[in-house]
């Protein structure tokens, strides 16, 4: 199976997000005084073939861990889809 | 004989001439060492300098930390050897988790390169073993990822085990604890932000950073007769 993944890398609650305070700073200057709580992350998009879900989950949560996010600092989520089949490409594989 | 000094050169680093010449200015020899090199065996000691590895892409040092290298620079570490890590090289420790925590952006969003007042906490490292405790050092710092964060269990245990051994006079970046380096349990591998090699005769305007290259020398002629003698 194909899956079709989005990484969002946060800072983790607790930890300074300079980027995010300057720009909960900025945007009052452009009229707008309702927001708060501004955070800066990074997305990555992957493609990953696994035997199921599951078994995705547990491979992209290790990745995770070991390279996509720095535990000490990020927080992390994954959302992840099935990408369907081409019949043809099927056909011919 | 005179203590042979590794040199890590990931693409990217761009200071390794700078600390070779430093060291060897100190009468060390020193090796450059690229990063898919996977034997430190001929060294006594290693330096990670600065520079941007592997563009630091992803994280500053988070795919340094994968280069075959580390693996030698982990085991040279496991054994005792000194291991120093200067700006990005401290970044890579860090990523490697040879040293805790990490580094994240400067506090004030602003790249600091200036020449700073830098305490010395502790001699108790391979990096300040000749250093006063108290001496104020002004050394030249040069970087946007500097602003050192840890979980406050590490923060207890490094002020515990006094391995924080230099503080910001003025904090520049927003580190934790005014921390510009730390050491290992060990006390063998150490990380800091400033660039001693930069301040390293009175034409570069300071050469404040020679007592700490001077006490690398130092912790690197130690384990060299320590592990000749285990050899033998």
């Amino acid at each position: 199976m194909e899956f079709s993944v989005r990484v969002d890398v946060t800072h983790r609650p607790g930890i300074l997000d300079p980027q995010g305070a300057q720009i909960e700073r900025s945007l009052p200057a452009l009229g707008y005084r309702n927001v708060n709580q501004v955070s800066v992350g990074k997305t990555i998009r992957l493609v990953i073939e696994a035997e199921d879900e599951a078994a995705a989950r547990t491979e992209l949560d290790e990745m995770c861990r070991r390279l996509l996010a720095n535990p000490v600092i990020e927080a992390y989520t994954v959302d992840l889809s099935e990408n369907a089949v081409d019949p043809q490409v099927h056909v011919r594989a | 004989m005179s203590p042979r000094i590794g040199v890590v050169l990931f693409p990217g680093t761009n200071c390794e001439l700078d600390v070779s010449w430093a060291v060897e200015q100190l009468g060390a020899s020193a090796r450059i060492v690229w990063h898919t090199d996977t034997s430190l065996a001929d060294v006594d000691a290693v330096v990670i300098p600065g520079g941007f590895a592997h563009g630091d892409y992803l994280r500053t040092g988070a795919i340094a930390k994968l280069s075959p290298v580390m693996d030698a620079v982990a085991r040279l570490a496991a054994d005792g050897g000194p291991v120093v890590g200067i700006c990005n090289g401290f970044q890579v420790l860090t990523e490697a988790g040879l040293l805790p925590g990490a580094l994240q952006k400067n506090a004030g969003l602003t790249f600091r390169c200036e020449t700073v007042g830098v305490r010395v906490e502790s001699s108790r490292s391979a990096l300040t073993g000749r250093a006063e405790p108290g001496a104020v050092l002004q050394l030249p710092i040069n970087h946007f990822e500097g602003n050192y964060v840890c979980t406050a269990e590490t923060l207890a245990e490094l002020q515990a085990e006094e391995r924080v051994v230099l503080r910001y006079v003025d904090n520049p970046n927003g580190s934790i604890d005014d921390i510009a380096g730390i050491c290992s349990p060990g006390r063998n591998v150490v990380g800091l932000m400033p660039h001693p090699e930069r301040a390293s005769d009175a034409i570069l305007g300071s050469a404040d950073g020679v007592v700490l290259l001077e006490s690398l020398l130092d912790a690197a002629s130690s384990f060299s007769a320590a592990s000749g003698a285990v050899a033998s």
